[in-house]
């Protein structure tokens, strides 16, 4: 109990020092909790992705597309229970910089393969009966405000003109991680359109999303989609929905490589504050600490004195800093809009910040601690700071 | 008269480790602010350097990106004859009429596909790009199933070295030839011949039109001529402008990032600086009062302390640069957004930036050691010396 007591009153002795160096840690653990969550947005994707679900694209690029009539022959297969498909949009809306992804699906059967993306029985039917309608998640929705009924104009970059299109549903994700910033509408408007426009575009579709009855049969079944349409003039290449959106991950992996690499260089910056802090204050009680040697305390109560030290202020630096991790995501989420549609904290990142905080304050004790345990008393007695 | 800087310097040396550990804190900081300095620089420079101001890009009106537009051949045969176009050494029009396509390619080593740029370019294709060299091998030969890669698409994917084959629109193409740009965004390309690309892919259009001009100065002319014909619906840009946009949202992106990430930094160096020049106004107020009472004034003891705090900055600086400057023989490969294909480019350092580095290193330690130099300036004589 009196170790305890002495440990909180050391830690108040300086208090101007004190709070600069917990000061820096909450922003240290802070900025470290953020990097965190950042990386786990990016990987958002592959994380919402189901073990059901296979996705065939193009074997060239995602560039190409493929026919429509390969619907019917996948959906043949054995173990394969539905089958939709989505095509890449790309229009802008009003800015460049307002970006979402815009995909034109079949209304009937895409829903089905997505029971995440909640959306209220009678809008749905809304939506089916309007060639024109779209469907928008509620991320989308609150950071432009689109309401049901309003409509959005879309300039096509990959599909020329200008589009629009009428609201006739939101939908919610069913779990934390869904990512609700997308925006669907008929891929039937799509074609329609291009028949008008440019006939050779017609009849093609970009992905097809594959639901299978059995996880355990992915690859099998991958293949055996795969091997239907070798050596056709549209060669697909099926994988699960998770590896498909890890490969968006990992065409961008540097970034999230050094994004990864900047997240320790802060622990390390705030561990080189926390370090001279102990220091400082073991050098500057070097005599103090020779007094208790002299009465008779041991070199492991002194040891622990410092690293009680250490820990009790980068603990709470870091708890600070965790509290407040939640309310600043939570304003950088709404700030950055559909940039990044799925952006919470974690328990992990929780779990690392403390871990990151221990380390800190056990690492900025070591040295402080071994110079007081080896002192002599004589010498220390004789220092003056 | 001040206080010589070698009683400053002595004070720095006489606690090495609060010493070290202050001027390290800053370092890490200034090495994040110069590396994302010298990325934004690299990735500017290879854009920008690709694309020529004498240029000029046609491309599908608002399609923004080669990859997105489609420019039919009657259309780019009417390009390819405006006036403005230059003619070339053999009495042809300095023009290329290009197709250009994205394929999926494993990488060396890992396996993990991404996206690469295959550029079918027509005759004078290369005559258009003077930074584009053959490092090895030879350029393919017209109306073959001949490729050449750029140079770090031959290093850092499966099958694009010299000698080695790729497979792709039902047909093996033979990579005969590797191509140096310069550093510049050709380097992560692959280029074919224009009509045997576009028959392999079945395309029926072209992509883009690349035209050099007799005179830049021709170009708004040319650019209202060509934008307002009924018979066109494509857009002109000087090819300079035309990659340095590509480059925007992702040198934005790390631009912003970047600044966040350094100010957020910095304010855990300024701290850690602040509790060191603290304990040394702290651990010296005898002394400051002994040079008060020898005759140095109040704005004397003010600059020593801030010296004092200035020169850890420019230690922490100068060891950040020092670290900083190693991340140049890196090359850093990622996908630009715009075009969705990958782009190879490197950490440069520049002047600017390292003038800016150490001028951030400079505020660093002003910051941190303004308020405790006042504070030592503002003790009074007698105090000073009565402390203990």
């Amino acid at each position: 109990m009196h170790f305890l007591k002495l440990i909180l009153r050391n830690t108040l002795r300086h208090k101007l020092r004190t709070g600069l160096t917990v000061l820096g840690l909450v922003v240290a653990i802070l900025a470290f909790g953020l990097l965190r969550t950042v990386v786990d947005a990016w990987y958002a994707g592959a994380e919402g992705a189901s073990s059901t679900r296979l996705v065939t694209r193009n074997s060239i690029s995602l560039v190409f597309p493929l026919p429509i009539n390969y619907q019917e022959r996948i959906r043949r297969i054995s173990g394969v229970t539905g089958i939709s498909h989505a095509s890449w949009f790309g229009g802008v809306y009003v800015m460049e910089k307002n970006f979402f992804p815009q995909f034109a699906v079949d209304p009937k059967t895409y829903f089905e393969l997505y029971p995440e993306y909640l959306i209220p029985p009678g809008d749905m039917k809304a939506f089916r009966t309007d060639r024109k309608g779209c469907v928008i998640g509620r991320k989308l929705a609150t950071t432009y405000g689109f309401k049901v009924g309003d409509t959005i104009p879309l300039r096509g970059t990959i599909y020329p003109g200008t589009w629009s299109f009428t609201v006739r549903a939101i939908y919610d994700g069913a779990e934390a991680g869904t990512d609700t910033s997308q925006f669907f509408f008929h891929w039937d408007y799509l074609n329609e359109t291009m028949k008008k426009a440019a006939t050779r575009r017609t009849d093609w579709v970009g992905v097809y999303v594959i639901q299978i009855a059995d996880p355990d049969r992915a690859a099998e079944i991958s293949t055996e989609v795969d091997a239907i349409f070798r050596n056709s003039l549209a060669e697909t290449l099926t994988e699960t929905e998770k590896a498909f959106q890890l490969g968006f991950v990992s065409m961008t992996e540097a970034i999230v490589v050094a994004i990864r690499i900047v997240s320790f260089v802060v622990i390390f910056i705030i561990l080189a504050v926390m370090a001279n802090t102990m220091a400082m204050t073991a050098r500057e009680r070097i005599s103090e600490y020779a007094t208790l040697k002299a009465l008779g305390f041991g070199p492991r109560f002194l040891t622990g004195l410092i690293y009680g030290e250490s820990i009790a202020i980068s603990l709470a630096g870091a708890l600070i800093g965790i509290a407040l991790t939640f309310p600043v995501a939570d304003r950088f989420s709404k700030q950055m809009g559909t940039l990044f549609p799925v952006f919470g904290v974690s328990l992990d990142t929780v779990y690392m910040q403390i871990a990151a905080a221990t380390a800190v304050g056990l690492v900025a004790a070591t040295l402080p601690a071994a110079r007081v345990a080896r002192v002599s008393i004589v010498e220390g007695l004789r220092s003056i700071g | 008269m001040s206080i010589p800087l070698s009683y400053t310097l002595r004070n720095l040396a006489a606690r090495k480790l609060t010493t070290v550990l202050t001027a390290g804190g800053m370092a890490l900081v200034v090495f994040v602010f110069a590396t994302v300095l010298m990325l934004e620089e690299g990735l500017r420079k290879t854009l920008v350097e690709t694309g020529s101001p004498d240029n000029v890009v046609i491309t599908r009106r608002s399609a923004g990106t080669e990859v997105q537009s489609q420019v039919d051949r009657e259309q780019a045969a009417i390009v390819e004859n405006q006036p403005e176009v230059a003619y070339g050494m053999t009495g042809t029009r300095l023009a290329s009429k290009e197709t250009i396509v994205l394929i999926s390619l494993p990488k060396r080593g890992s396996d993990k596909a991404s996206n690469v740029l295959i550029r079918g370019v027509g005759q004078k294709g290369i005559e258009l790009r003077p930074q584009v060299h053959i490092a090895e091998g030879r350029m393919f030969r017209p109306g073959s199933t001949e490729i050449i890669a750029g140079k770090s698409v031959a290093e850092r994917y499966t099958g694009a070295g010299v000698g080695e084959t790729l497979r792709f629109g039902q047909r093996e193409w033979t990579v005969v030839g590797v191509m140096d740009a310069g550093k510049t965004g050709f380097d992560s390309e692959i280029w074919g011949d224009v009509d045997q690309l576009m028959q392999a892919f079945r395309r029926p259009a072209y992509s883009s039109v690349i035209l050099k001009l007799n005179d830049p100065a021709m170009f708004p002319e040319l650019k209202a001529r060509l934008e307002n014909d009924p018979r066109l619906t494509v857009e002109a840009k000087q090819e300079s402008v035309f990659y340095a946009e590509q480059s925007q949202l992702l040198a934005n992106f790390i631009r912003y990032l970047g600044m966040i990430l350094s100010i957020i930094f910095s304010v855990g160096a300024i701290i850690g600086a602040m509790i060191t020049m603290y304990a040394s106004v702290a651990n010296r107020t005898t002394e400051i009062g002994t040079l008060r009472a020898l005759g140095f004034r109040r704005n004397n003891i003010l600059s020593a302390f801030l010296v004092e705090a200035l020169m850890l900055g420019a230690a922490g600086g100068i060891t950040g640069l020092i670290l900083a400057s190693f991340m140049q023989l890196l090359t850093i490969s990622t996908m630009n957004w715009q075009s969705f294909s990958e782009l190879a480019f490197s950490f440069t350092l520049n002047a600017e930036i390292i003038f800016k580095s150490f001028g951030f290193a400079l505020i660093m330690g002003f910051a941190g050691g303004f308020l405790p130099a006042a504070k030592a300036s503002r003790l009074a004589i007698v105090d000073a010396l009565r402390a203990a």
